[in-house]
């Protein structure tokens, strides 16, 4: 597939990193916002006031954690770092009946997903709170959860459905449930790692020579879990320009994995040694620090060419089963496709995303091309376009395995995975 | 009778000339031993012998046959153990003197190419042994080698080996030492570079060279240039198209004729190297230039990762990668395209010649390796260059190169590698593994926000750095080779071997 590019357009030199932006104009203002929020009085126990601005540092750390001057976070902390917030909303916030509910968390979500459009795990933990809430309304209301699956099966076949003004009633104990729920969410939330890490076991034997791209935390905690009971090494490909493979690599060869460190030029050609890929979503939003792709190149001197893996990690599961992970990772599945050896992609569930993989530049971000071509470069610079992509798309054909917090699943079983999470209505927030 | 008297006195002929040669070849081998000699030997050897051997075989088979291989055993037992050579044992190379003279095509046994085998302690042993005759230090490997390439060298860049040198160096020619330093300072990279410096290098040392007496020009100075080959072998391996050349010189310098005067020998093999500098690599390119200019039409977008790099101009008009000289020429005359170079980690030799496409006008665009999925939809054809031709169609070349034509096949882009026919060499391999260069680990260090990650790498006991130079890319990536000889499939390259072969 062909893709028109219009080169000179796209020179992605709004990314700069210095550059903060304060406030987007489009962004809606928000509806908690009162004429107190210009008062000065701090110690006043205003839980309104209280929870703007904490809805406002959230974004303006949302939008410096993208450019990277902000502190940086990793995907799972961001989606706990949600959820706290949308619970302090659901608890704080005015309101009577569940549409209202939705109604101020799906602005609230829109501006969060607006101040940082590739973090889509924010977007991602507000569709989960909005199901929520209408599961708990419609066990308030009574209906057993079982009309609401025939429902939602029903509901491919009829349009319409529930529709907004069902959810108006007003349940005193809604609140309470909703807070509840939200706190298992929280619990699950911090399990994801740990839940993650148990399986490590059954996919990683001894001896195995394990590639991986991206530092990510899921496959760091994965890989050492493994490493507890079983010999095996890992190749690290460092993923240029950021390095970040460097990183995991210190840290996985401390934990006392063996561990190899290549260049992603030379993915192909250790690929042929390798038992397994596991990619992880790796905490992209900061690329700069975590976008490493570190091929840990297993030092096998048994050379065994069966059960060779390949585990990764990955920004978002996409709705088709497809990634969107660190560049480089198209790369790598296609090379562990060639040689017919499993990739495993480690990805909690909170990084499933209703989106759909497109064309279009909203898919991909840059960051600024200092990274790939200094400015030491001189004159050059003003003839040359340069390019530095954050993300690549890997189509699901290519994946073999997705492990996430609930167990292991096809990529073909991602799109039912997310109808249990996410209802459908809210896919457009 | 008078046949058996015939044949006994051909016999008796031969056994001379046998033992006459193994004088020699004991005689020459003290000052220095290499493997290389046999190629050397059958060329004075198969003069005499084949016109006395030719009948032999052919007349009474079965006596022959036993006093062949007694011949046979003796000679092989005199070179193994004047060989001092590294695991290269059981190819009876002597079958190739007698089998035929080389104008004829029989299937001779392919002697493998010095096979590296650092971990065998045997070998590196034998090999220790023959530096030290040679007078030539040993360069010592450096930092913890991934085991999967511990069969291969992996020297630092700090530690050249001229260190271990005295000034001056009686044994190894100035031209030499300092062609050996700019090899393993990475100054002169990229084969065609290399070969062209080597042979220039060469060309200083036959100049400066003089007959000793009682020695004939064409043994001695083959056995001059064995000590300088080791030296540059440790510097840096030899490529593929360095290994022609040397063979090409030592074919050369054997066929002289020992009438010849010394100051006309000199100059014909000073026109012979010229020759083929010419031939190989001046006009190969201009040719592939001119087959290539065909496929490159208006509007296309090229990707292009330069796999060999551009170095200093040797006094010769070879100031750049092949392919750099195609898209130049290309865009001489009037070809509206655009290039896309791609580059990697650590050598980044792409920021060279992007150096030199931009400061001729060619709008070029610049990304790393890792980004080649993200650009690949936007490009028509892939040009790659070539280090070496594999005699099973694989193209060894940068490492790198098989990951772009492997994501190309995956967009449906079609994939041309250009390379002259001097860089296709009977070596085959399938995997990057089995013969490969490590490069100095050191240089994927980085410090990025003023940290070292891998700063401290040596200490950390279960961390290992790869740096590999070469990777082979397996035919059905690639789309065409353009030679000098025309276009060709991948698959073809045995057959142009073969019928080089057949004009040598």
């Amino acid at each position: 597939m062909r893709r028109r590019h219009n080169h000179p357009d796209v020179v992605p030199n709004h990314f700069h990193r210095q550059h903060t932006h304060t406030q987007t104009p489009s962004c809606p203002v928000s509806p908690l916002i009162s004429s107190r929020f210009y008062t000065t009085t701090m110690p006043a126990p205003d839980k309104e006031i209280d929870l703007t601005e904490r809805i406002e540092a959230f974004l303006s750390d949302l939008k410096r954690g993208g450019s990277g001057t902000g502190p940086l976070r990793g995907s799972a902390e961001m989606a706990r770092e949600t959820t706290a917030l949308l619970r302090r909303i659901a608890a704080q916030a005015r309101w009577s009946n569940a549409g209202d509910l939705m109604e101020i968390i799906r602005t609230e979500g829109r501006r969060m997903t607006a101040a940082q459009p590739s973090e889509t795990t924010v977007g991602n933990m507000i569709r989960r709170v909005l199901k929520i809430i209408r599961e708990e309304y419609a066990r308030s209301r009574g209906s057993s959860e079982e009309t609401d699956q025939q429902e939602s099966l029903h509901k491919l076949l009829t349009s319409g459905g529930l529709s907004e003004e069902n959810f108006r009633q007003h349940f005193a104990a809604l609140k309470a449930n909703v807070i509840e729920a939200i706190n298992e969410l929280l619990t699950e939330l911090e399990g994801t790692t740990d839940n993650i890490k148990m399986q490590a076991l059954e996919h990683i034997h001894s001896n195995e020579v394990i590639m991986t791209i991206g530092r990510s935390r899921t496959v760091e905690a994965f890989l050492k879990d493994a490493a507890r009971k079983r010999k095996f090494h890992v190749i690290v490909a460092e993923c240029a320009p950021f390095c970040q493979g460097h990183k995991m690599a210190t840290s996985l060869s401390e934990a006392g994995i063996e561990t190899t460190v290549i260049t992603d030029a030379a993915i192909f050609a250790v690929m042929s040694r390798v038992n397994k890929v596991f990619n992880a979503t790796g905490d992209l939003g900061n690329i700069q620090v975590e976008a490493c792709e570190l091929t840990c190149v297993g030092d096998l001197s048994g050379r065994l060419r069966s059960g060779f893996q390949v585990i990764i990690g990955t920004q978002t599961v996409l709705a088709n089963g497809g990634l969107r992970a660190v560049n480089g990772t198209h790369t790598l599945a296609l090379a562990a496709k060639h040689h017919s050896t499993p990739l495993i992609v480690c990805a909690p569930m909170f990084k499933l995303s209703p989106q759909f993989p497109n064309e279009e530049d909203t898919f991909h971000k840059f960051v600024s091309p200092h990274e790939v071509l200094p400015f030491t470069e001189g004159e050059i610079l003003s003839k040359v376009n340069v390019h530095c992509p954050v993300f690549d798309y890997v189509p699901p054909e290519l994946i073999t395995l997705f492990i996430s917090n609930i167990g292991g699943h096809a990529p073909s079983y991602i799109y039912r995975l997310m109808s249990e999470l996410y209802h459908p209505e809210d896919h457009e927030l | 009778k008078e046949e058996k008297q015939r044949l006994r006195k051909e016999k008796k002929q031969q056994k001379k000339n046998k033992e006459k040669n193994d004088e020699k070849t004991s005689h020459e081998e003290q000052p220095a031993g290499s493997a290389s000699q046999p190629p050397a030997q059958p060329s004075p050897k198969a003069v005499p012998v084949p016109a006395s051997e030719a009948p032999a075989p052919a007349d009474k088979p079965a006596k022959s046959k036993a006093d062949l291989k007694a011949e046979r055993r003796a000679r092989q037992e005199a070179e193994r153990a004047s060989k001092g050579k590294k695991g290269d044992v059981g190819q009876p190379a002597p079958t190739g003197k007698l089998k035929a003279p080389p104008s004829e095509l029989q299937p001779v046994v392919k002697r493998l190419p010095e096979h590296v085998q650092v971990d065998n302690p045997e070998v590196v042993k034998k090999l220790a042994k023959k530096l030290e005759r040679q007078q030539i230090p040993l360069r010592s490997d450096y930092g913890y080698k991934v085991s999967l390439f511990s069969h291969l060298h992996q020297y630092s860049r700090k530690a050249p080996l001229t260190q271990q040198l005295g000034i001056p160096s009686t044994v190894i020619h100035p031209a030499i030492v300092r062609l050996g330093l700019q090899y393993s300072q990475g100054i002169v990279a990229g084969s065609n570079a290399r070969s062209v410096a080597l042979l220039h290098a060469f060309q200083q040392v036959i100049r400066d060279y003089t007959t000793p007496p009682n020695e004939e020009l064409s043994r001695d100075l083959v056995n001059k240039l064995k000590p300088y080959i080791s030296f540059l072998n440790q510097c840096r391996p030899l490529s593929a198209s360095m290994g022609n050349a040397i063979k090409y010189i030592k074919k050369e310098i054997s066929n002289i004729p020992s009438q010849c005067k010394e100051e006309e020998a000199k100059i014909k093999l000073l026109n012979c190297i010229e020759r083929y500098i010419n031939e190989k690599i001046v006009l190969a390119a201009k040719a592939i230039a001119k087959y290539s200019i065909e496929k490159i039409s208006d509007g296309d977008v090229i990707l292009f990762p330069p796999n060999c790099s551009f170095n200093v101009t040797i006094s010769t008009s070879i100031s750049s990668s092949l392919v750099n000289h195609i898209l130049c020429e290309a865009f001489e005359k009037k070809r509206k395209f655009r290039v896309i170079v791609v580059d990697s980690r650590p050598r980044l030799e792409g920021r060279e010649a992007l150096r030199r496409l931009v400061q001729k006008g060619i709008s070029c665009t610049y990304v790393l390796i890792s980004a080649v999925s993200y650009i690949l939809p936007e490009v028509s054809k892939v040009f790659l260059g070539a280090h070496a031709l594999l005699a099973n169609g694989y193209v060894m070349s940068r490492v790198g190169t098989s990951q772009i034509a492997l994501v190309a096949k995956a967009f449906n882009v079609p994939v041309l590698v250009c390379c002259e026919t001097y860089k296709f060499c009977e070596r085959v391999q399938t995997d990057s593994f089995v013969s490969n260069e490590l490069d100095d680990p050191d240089d994927l260090i980085v410090t990025r926000k003023g940290k070292t990650q891998l700063e401290h790498w040596q200490k950390v006991p279960s961390l290992g750095l790869l740096n590999l130079v070469y990777d082979v890319t397996p035919p059905d990536f690639v789309d065409l080779v353009i030679t000098d000889l025309g276009m060709i499939p991948c698959t073809s390259v045995p057959v142009v071997l073969r019928v080089k072969n057949v004009d040598q």
